[in-house]
């Protein structure tokens, strides 16, 4: 299988779980094992919008037991014979290769996933800026031989990039050190933030300079914490500054 | 019908005006390229054939750095 696979270097490793939770895009080539007339096909699939229950595969990572997943699109691009070519967008944990399995199951005559191909996780897609091992080893050597930075600086992204839809709150220098030593976040350590935040959602703390702080799951909502003057925002899950970035500058117990 | 996480829209509000320091931190942008690699991933286009994880130790030898790792196996 081939396409878009996220590769995070040192610091940038601890924000990888990001990408465990993100939206995914594909391109499949489903094989069926029967005829069946285009229209069927083109209806069948579908009825695999939405929400759909799926278990696990044999050889699956996860606990195997029926889970409801989030289809969000599936657009048919090409049927040959029993070839069916198809983009699907779905939530993250949806197994392809399943689906290629339940909807052979529904068409009446077998199917299974021949190819596919990453096009997005998450906010990397199949875009000018997704480089092959091939460009990635030229960047390098590029840099190492002759101290050129510029095709490094393109090839690799800065972490910040992976918490492109992700929540964000930004957050006073004053509060920065705190959260590097994984404080909770209080509400008067907030500068500005995103709407549309909910209780138990993963939030990004960035700076005000961009910076990225730390990863967390909310307390409370955008709302409520725009009313509140004091109180616990976000509880730290993963620090990924380095603490020392910022002065200290908060008094210790 | 649920819309992609991609395409939920967002805006941002503040709650308080306030400065940054310049003397302290770097925006993403204007980092050293050792920092800029130590903040730094990559979105790589995987080959067929090797593992996810392969991929990434090759990455790792590569820009020879100490951690490298993948986020999401996509299966040889």
């Amino acid at each position: 299988m081939t396409g878009v696979l996220p590769i995070a270097l040192e610091d940038a490793t601890k924000a990888l779980q990001v990408f465990l939770h993100s939206g995914k895009e594909y391109v499949c080539l489903m094989q069926l094992h029967g005829d069946v007339p285009e229209e069927k096909i083109i209806n069948i699939l579908k009825e695999f919008t939405g929400e759909i229950y799926q278990k696990p595969p044999l050889r699956a990572s996860v606990k195997r037991e029926v889970r409801k997943r989030k289809i969000y699109n599936i657009e048919v691009l090409e049927i040959e014979d029993r070839k069916v070519l198809f983009k699907v967008s779905c939530q993250a944990g949806t197994y392809i290769r399943k689906l290629c399995f339940d909807i052979g199951e529904a068409l009446k005559v077998g199917a299974h996933m021949k190819e596919l191909r990453r096009i997005r996780t998450g906010p990397f897609t199949e875009n000018e800026k997704n480089y092959t091992l091939h460009q990635v080893f030229e960047a390098a050597m590029e840099y190492k031989n002759f101290g050129n930075e510029e095709k490094l600086r393109k090839v690799i992204r800065p972490i910040e990039e992976c918490f492109e839809y992700i929540p964000k709150i930004y957050i006073k220098d004053s509060a920065v050190d705190a959260i590097c030593h994984g404080a909770y976040l209080t509400i008067p350590g907030i500068a500005k933030l995103d709407s549309n935040i909910q209780p138990k959602q993963m939030v990004a703390i960035f700076t005000l300079k961009n910076e990225a702080v730390a990863l967390g799951n909310a307390l409370l909502s955008t709302e409520q914490i725009l009313e509140l003057n004091k109180g616990l925002a976000v509880e730290i899950k993963r620090v990924i500054m380095r603490p020392g970035t910022y002065p200290k500058l908060w008094k210790s117990k | 019908m649920d819309i992609p996480p991609w395409m939920v829209k967002r805006e941002i509000i503040i709650r308080e005006d306030c400065e940054t320091d310049f003397n302290y931190g770097c925006p993403p942008e204007n980092r050293s390229i050792q920092d800029y690699i130590n903040f730094g991933a990559i979105n790589l286009d995987k080959p067929p054939g090797p593992s996810s994880h392969e991929v990434a130790a090759w990455v790792k030898k590569i820009l020879n750095v100490k951690r490298a790792g993948h986020g999401g196996t996509l299966e040889a």
